[in-house]
């Protein structure tokens, strides 16, 4: 049979052209066809360029601002990295950079594992708090555990509270078809407000000695239950092994979705369900078990951030509590993928430490310094949001090129 | 020459959907667009029905330029145009459907009914097409319904009629009365487009025949001389074989059975009752029936993708009690669904993703859960060999194939499963004529082979020249079954609930 230059089939081609994917993860399928790295790439410039403006409209130099979150992240330690030791600023804002990295990988896998299988997770702020109670209450009780197994029993709780805490949204979608966009908002602030609970004056996970203080704080991980420090100093915040099993943690991302039948599964019921159910595949149960293992991720998140070198956790951080969120601007930008969100998530994390610890006073109004991450993160989701967009643009500009070698320039500026 | 096409060019992302296509029209006159799908047959006339620009060339009007931005550009200048889905409103009644947008009124604001239903008994005793005004449209069958299209293009003064695929969704009957309806319309001087990509109609009923192919151009022929051969041989570009050879049945074991079988559809109601049939090994079943008879719901209730209220089914004397899709399967059914793009293929993945659809689960694919992406490599590039795809390798994205390499991916995976029992639902639908030649041989040598084979189509052409039996569906009942020798005009009839046979149990 003939090679037919034009799609055939049951829809003419122009039909093919304008039908809406049938998923966010077709969807993102076809932008990553039609665009490639390209467009993360353009969205991330375009999202500095705004905010660089925004600074500039403060009557500071935009320049020097980057620059100083450059320095700020430590990234100016990659040019003379054999000076390790963290007494030397550039090491040791570039290790702080890196834990920042360690907590947005995996909030940003969260996110992305839950959209391969069509679901757009926004509660992964909520299953990192849980992660971060487990983790908790796991370190701070069992003093007299042996150092590994309380290290994996807090972890592994962790991941579990993570785990179960998503499984929620993902059960109520399968079984009476909530949309998982609003019950995992809804499951964000239960883990709030049970965060708010726990560690308030006169809650059970209120720390002992926080008690006649009146301090809304949990009680401190044991020495015990504290993930070794292999960078730094674990009192000054240092790199803990945590970094590892984040990046482990992208390769099995990438070995789950390609190389096994579980995330097969997941990626034929997020392309297309109707397809996946015909295929003999249990879309229901797919729909609760990404959901299960998205915050997994996150639960991970809370785990290692908990016993890796925050210690303890007071109602206040419960309540300023972002990184979750931020995993969905990492994501976005990533693409979805392992090695996108490894590479948007050291983006964001130099990006969020270099803003607030990085910026000299004098450079910037440090009342926007902080903002200028926030600012950045939210034109990114706007920006990937708005992809298809560069890609009409994208489109655009070819065909008039292609129009001024064919056609007379008037018929072009018309259409 | 009441209408002039001229260097006619589309292009879309990837594709040059319409390449320096001419056509004309004479007053009077009727003027088939013969092509396959994806020819550009839709696109020209969209575009001269104001829904596309054209990127080049020039549209005259009785000789003078003009330029359409919209349809209602179009039906100013006296073209109207049917679409394949009618666009009409079911709870209005024909008269106020027609007169939409140009009601006539009283007091300005409020629809003269009155009025209404007059104009439309004068317009349609004028061009001798009977329609009740006054019933509601989603009372009236479909042929009526496409008369109703009709009239509200003359109604609003069309000159120019466009019919696009206007018999697909016809009856036979319906369609010989279509005919009639169109050369009365010819009488009265308006002149008509005639989209299809059907040969013997073409020939039936066009004044003159013009062909694309690939968004060219071809030919413009007369009627005269033109044959079904011929034309086939402009729109595919070589030789077609147009009837499938195929032996006598011999007919085994039966390896389907269902008995009383009842199925709902998403709204609760009733589409399926009562139905009961046997499909043995070797033997090719036909069903026969109007879209939205049951049909499909039947269907994803063999295929376990549906859950049947009562009855039961067998598969290979293996009963299948509310089996899920993945124990039909395993039971040994095979299933072309018929719409490959949605329940066919995953079109973001490969090929040889696709291929492993089904058996993804099972080694060799995989093993206790590990997949071996290598394998599915392996098997994809040996069935896109025997299956003749093209377009691409094991790696090529299911949606970028043509939509005849796309099926023949979906019947490559379900005949490799080795299936006891094929379902094939609209095996060809959309397709084009090399592709379905080459579907309905291979359907042939499966049954040869000694599967059990269920084909459900809507084209009655297809089911008459495949099957070895045929049953007919109609409102959710088998009204009707024959041998391979039955004629068109008895199963039409059928189709349209007006068999002899009355089913036993109402």
């Amino acid at each position: 049979m003939s090679e037919p230059l034009a799609p055939q089939g049951g829809k003419e081609p122009e039909e093919i052209a304008q039908a809406p994917p049938a998923t966010v993860a077709s969807r993102l399928a076809l932008s990553q066809r039609a665009g490639g790295i390209i467009v993360p790439v353009l969205t991330a410039m375009l999202a500095f360029l705004i905010g660089g403006l925004l600074v500039l409209g403060t009557g500071h130099n935009p320049f020097q601002a980057y620059w100083d979150i450059v320095k700020g992240a430590g990234l100016n330690w990659l040019a003379h990295p054999t000076h390790t030791d963290v007494a030397d600023t550039a090491a040791y804002n570039f290790s702080q950079t890196l834990l920042q990295t360690t907590t947005l990988i995996l909030t940003g896998l969260a996110v992305a594992f839950a959209f391969r299988c069509g679901m757009f997770n926004i509660g992964g702020n909520g299953q990192y708090l849980v992660g971060l109670f487990a983790a908790n209450w796991v370190g701070v009780s069992f003093v007299n555990m042996s150092r590994p197994a309380h290290i994996l029993i807090g972890i592994g709780l962790a991941t579990l509270a993570g785990a179960a805490w998503a499984a929620i949204a993902g059960f109520l979608k399968a079984t009476v078809g909530a949309h998982e966009v609003i019950t995992t908002i809804m499951l964000n602030w239960i883990a709030y407000w049970i965060g708010s609970y726990l560690f308030q004056q006169g809650g059970p996970l209120q720390g002992p000695q926080n008690k006649p203080l009146d301090i809304p704080i949990s009680g401190n991980i044991v020495e015990g239950a504290r993930l070794p420090v292999f960078w730094g100093d674990a009192q000054l915040q240092g790199l803990h092994i945590g970094f590892f099993v984040a990046i482990a943690a992208l390769v099995v991302f990438w070995l789950i979705l390609n190389r096994t039948t579980l995330g097969y599964e997941v990626r034929a019921v997020g392309y297309n369900p109707a397809a996946a159910a015909y295929g003999g595949i249990r879309v229901r149960t797919n729909y609760v078990r990404a959901m299960a293992i998205s915050g997994a991720f996150a639960g991970l998140a809370g785990g290692l951030d908990m016993l890796g070198y925050l210690y303890k956790v007071g109602t206040s951080d419960v309540q300023v509590a972002s990184v979750g969120f931020l995993g969905i601007a990492v994501a976005l930008l990533g693409r979805n993928t392992a090695l996108g969100v490894g590479l948007a998530a050291f983006l964001f994390g130099g990006l969020l430490y270099g803003t607030t610890h990085g910026l000299q006073s004098g450079t910037i109004d440090p009342s926007l310094a902080g903002h200028l991450t926030e600012m950045i993160q939210g034109l990114v989701v706007l920006f990937v949001g708005a992809d298809v967009l560069i890609l009409s643009v994208w489109g655009w500009r070819r065909r008039l090129r292609r129009k001024r070698g064919t056609a007379e320039p008037a018929q072009a500026a018309a259409s | 020459m009441v209408l002039e096409m001229r260097g006619i060019t589309k292009r879309f992302p990837g594709v040059v959907a319409n390449d320096h296509v001419d056509f004309d029209l004479r007053k009077g006159e009727v003027h088939a667009l013969l092509g396959e799908n994806g020819a550009g047959k839709s696109t020209l006339m969209n575009i001269l029905y104001g829904l596309y620009k054209p990127d080049e060339g020039e549209i005259r009007s009785r000789g003078q330029k003009v330029s359409f931005h919209s349809a209602k550009d179009a039906i100013d200048r006296g073209i109207g145009m049917v679409h394949q889905h009618f666009m009409l409103i079911p709870v209005m009644t024909v008269a106020e459907n027609i007169v939409l947008a140009t009601e006539p009124t009283t007091a300005g604001v409020l629809l003269d009914y009155d009025e209404a239903v007059k104009r439309v008994r004068e317009i349609s005793e004028r061009f001798g097409l009977a329609v009740n005004p006054t019933a509601r449209v989603e009372n009236i069958s479909v042929g009526q319904q496409q008369r109703v299209e009709i009239l509200k293009a003359l109604y609003r003064g069309a000159e120019i009629l466009i019919l696009d695929e206007p018999t697909a969704v016809l009856t036979p009957q319906e369609a010989g009365e279509l005919f009639g309806i169109i050369k009365s319309l010819q009488a009265e001087g308006t002149s008509i487009i005639f989209i299809s990509h059907k040969l013997n109609e073409v020939l039936e009923i066009a004044d003159r025949i013009t062909v694309l192919r690939r968004g060219k151009k071809i030919d413009t022929v007369p009627r005269e001389g033109a044959t079904e051969a011929g034309l086939a041989k402009m729109m595919v570009g070589r030789e077609v074989l147009l009837r499938v050879d195929k032996k006598a049945a011999e007919p085994g074991d039966v390896l389907l059975e269902v008995r009383d079988l009842h199925v709902n559809d998403d709204r609760g109601l009733a589409v399926v009752q009562d139905v009961s049939f046997v499909v043995r090994a070797g033997e090719i079943v036909g069903i026969a029936g109007v879209e939205g008879n049951g049909q499909s719901e039947l269907i994803e209730a063999l295929t376990g993708l549906r859950r049947a209220e009562g009855g039961q089914i067998a598969v290979a004397g293996q009963v299948m009690a509310h089996a899920s899709a993945r124990k039909m399967l395993d039971a040994g059914v095979g299933h072309i669904p018929e719409d490959r793009q949605r329940r066919g293929l995953v079109l973001e993945f490969t090929i040889a993703e696709n291929i492993a659809l089904h058996d993804y689960c099972y080694p060799p694919d995989s093993r206790w859960g590990w997949l071996f992406p290598r394998r599915l490599v392996e098997r994809a590039r040996n069935l896109i060999r025997e299956f003749d795809v093209r377009g691409g390798g094991p790696n090529t994205r299911a949606g970028a194939l043509s939509g005849g390499n796309q099926q023949k991916v979906v019947a490559a995976r379900e005949v490799a499963r080795d299936p006891k029992v094929l379902i094939a639902a609209q095996p060809t639908r959309g397709l084009d004529v090399g592709a379905i030649e080459f579907l309905h041989r291979r359907l042939v040598e499966e049954r040869d082979e000694g599967r059990a084979i269920l084909l459900v189509s809507l084209e009655l052409d297809e089911v008459m020249s495949l099957s070895d039996r045929l049953l007919v569906m109609y409102e959710g009942r088998v009204v009707g079954e024959h041998g391979a020798d039955a004629s068109e005009e008895e199963i039409g009839l059928e189709m349209l609930g007006g068999g002899r046979k009355e089913p036993a149990a109402a």
